[in-house]
């Protein structure tokens, strides 16, 4: 089944407008928890509380507020930070074009694939430019309300927008400092090197699963069947060596066995 | 969020100490994440500015449920749900959740951004950093990154363990299940494009050329405007609710929390802070906890209270009351 289309816009490159449909390239399938009363068994309704007195805040009373140094607040009124957003756009605006690996992994935020909306012969002129520069571009925009910074970039030909983390939520790598010590031993680089070569794989994410979710689904299908608790299997602890070297020497033993 | 009321996210504790093995080469190290949440905290408050805090009500009650009056449910069918207590989703995850083992090396260019979610930065533990350091110029010599699952926080994760700069980097991974493809999502199958076009593309992509990442671009213009007003206002003073005492005293001392930078920098040398270390060893899982006794906490200020409080980074607790403080620290 083809996916809703979340937003529609035109990516702004140079004098061209290029116009699409953005949907979310992510699928979330966490297992998804609801607080209940014992008593009841049912879910709890929830509600601001001014803890001092126990009086229940109702919504329309409820503000935010900014607390500067000395404890002081102060108090915004909703449409005092409504008037701080921006004005709404169909405009993905394109800031520049970057080298990739300019913007490090942990910049990436969350996903949208871009689709063609109205002129299919624009958006895939516009994917193949890109495919032959081996760039990235750093985007702008106003999606409800709010403004987003991303990364324009292809993922199997296809554009994809990445949302980007604000910078003072990216902690500065290049202020952090490797942990030293002495110069490591050649031979045991080496011995390392071997032993990643032979555990090399091709990329497949496929063969992994979340093998935990599983295991609460489970849990929960033998509880409501009235079932009891689950037994604990414990796999015993892998042996390990404090000498690096003969750790090295061991691993590319059983490796070698596996080939 | 970061508009959670009271939440405090930035913690001095590890989000996970274990080990990283490959082969038989274990590799004692903590997770401390990589990225932080906003660093702008708007809090609830009610009309008069007073602290507010989100509470559980039952159906019918007038009165906020306990912690102990409330537990975690999934829902079978409508309306049917079933209790999961919390030492039944622990044991879920019995000794896997120590060790982060990597079992295959992938070329690192070929993991696509679209799969990652949060990025960690490892730190050594234990007496030396020499299987550290080892890994991490594998990995880079190599250009590969190692794959492995591992359980934090209650959640299994797929990660990806990344050497940059001499220092590891665990990115979780969506699971394949997570990320559409396009052909999922419905796109049209490629078309080839008139090269007059794509030519003219190339030509408006080149000049909006730039050689590096400029941090600035990617400033939160959105919480600036807000601390912006809001300075406006403290200044002004319209719309504001001045601190009692006790509210000034326990601001004060927030300013003293430890930054994760300063922590980053400090355990990537191989260095125990000395106020995190007893924080670590109390709140051990499998450990007895070392907790204080009500009595001892009871004998204390809200703002002596607060202090402990801010030392074990415990969440939500600028909005509690004094006694709600006793009874977490006594918990903690």
């Amino acid at each position: 089944m083809a996916a809703r289309a979340i937003w529609k816009a035109a990516i702004q490159c140079g004098k061209c407008l290029v116009p699409v449909k953005l949907y979310s390239a992510i699928e979330d399938r966490n297992i998804r928890f609801r607080i209940l009363s014992r008593k009841t068994m049912q879910p709890v309704r929830q509600a601001m509380v001014n803890p001092e007195s126990g009086a229940i805040v109702p919504h329309e009373e409820t503000r935010r507020a900014y607390v500067g140094d000395n404890g002081d607040r102060a108090i915004f009124e909703p449409s005092e930070l409504a008037a701080l957003e921006p004005q709404s756009s169909r405009t993905i605006e394109i800031l520049a074009f970057l080298p990739s690996g300019q913007i490090d992994h942990r910049w990436y935020d969350r996903p949208y694939y871009l689709g063609p909306d109205t002129n299919s012969a624009t958006y895939f002129a516009f994917a193949e430019a890109l495919d032959g520069t081996a760039m990235e571009g750093l985007v702008r925009w106003v999606m409800r309300g709010r403004e987003h910074m991303g990364a324009l970039r292809l993922h199997q030909g296809y554009p994809v927008l990445m949302s980007l983390r604000p910078a003072s939520e990216v902690v500065a790598v290049e202020a952090l400092e490797a942990p030293g010590g002495a110069t490591l031993n050649t031979k045991e680089l080496d011995m390392a090197r071997q032993l990643t070569g032979m555990l090399a794989a091709d990329l497949d994410l496929s063969s992994y699963h979340d093998a935990y979710r599983d295991r609460v689904l489970k849990l929960v299908e033998m509880k409501s069947k009235g079932g009891r608790r689950l037994k604990l299997v414990k796999s015993s602890p892998k042996p390990s060596s404090e000498d690096l070297s003969h750790a090295l020497q061991a691993s590319l033993k059983v490796a070698r066995k596996r080939a | 969020m970061a508009e959670d009321p009271g939440e405090e996210t930035q913690t001095l504790k590890p989000f996970w100490s274990g080990v990283v093995t490959f082969g038989l080469v274990s590799v004692p190290v903590s997770l401390f994440p990589a990225t932080r949440s906003s660093t702008l905290r708007l809090r609830m408050v009610d009309t008069q500015g007073a602290f507010i805090t989100r509470r559980f009500f039952g159906a019918d009650d007038s009165i906020a449920l306990e912690a102990d009056d409330i537990v975690r449910g999934y829902e079978v069918e409508n309306d049917r749900f079933v209790a999961l207590e919390d030492d039944e989703l622990d044991a879920l995850d019995p000794d896997k959740s120590r060790e982060i083992e990597l079992t295959q090396f992938v070329v690192l260019h070929e993991l696509s951004p679209l799969y990652f979610e949060r990025a960690y930065f490892l730190v050594p533990d234990g007496s030396t950093t020499k299987a550290y350091r080892l890994l991490a110029e594998t990995l880079a010599q190599e250009k590969r990154a190692g794959i492995a699952t591992f359980v934090m926080r209650g959640k299994e994760y797929l990660c990806a363990i990344i050497a940059e700069r001499g220092i590891l980097r665990a990115q979780t991974l969506r699971f394949a299940d997570e990320v559409r493809s396009p052909e999922a999502i419905g796109l049209p199958p490629r078309q080839p494009a008139d090269p007059a076009d794509v030519a003219q593309f190339a030509k408006a992509i080149n000049s909006l050329k730039a050689k590096t990442l400029d941090r600035a671009q990617l400033e939160d213009r959105r919480s600036a405007r807000i601390v912006e007003l809001a300075g406006k206002k403290l200044k002004s003073g319209a719309g504001v609710v001045a601190a009692t005492a006790d509210e000034e005293a326990a601001e004060e001392s927030s300013t003293n929390v430890v930054d994760l930078m300063e922590v980053l920098k400090e355990r990537l040398q191989g260095r125990l802070r000395a106020r995190a270390a007893p924080v670590h060893i109390t709140r051990k899982r499998t450990g007895k906890r070392a907790g204080v006794r009500v009595d001892e906490l009871a004998a204390k200020t809200r703002v002596e209270l607060y202090a402990m409080a801010q030392t074990l980074a415990l969440p939500g607790r600028s909005a509690m009351t004094r006694a709600e403080l006793i009874k977490a620290l006594a918990k903690a």
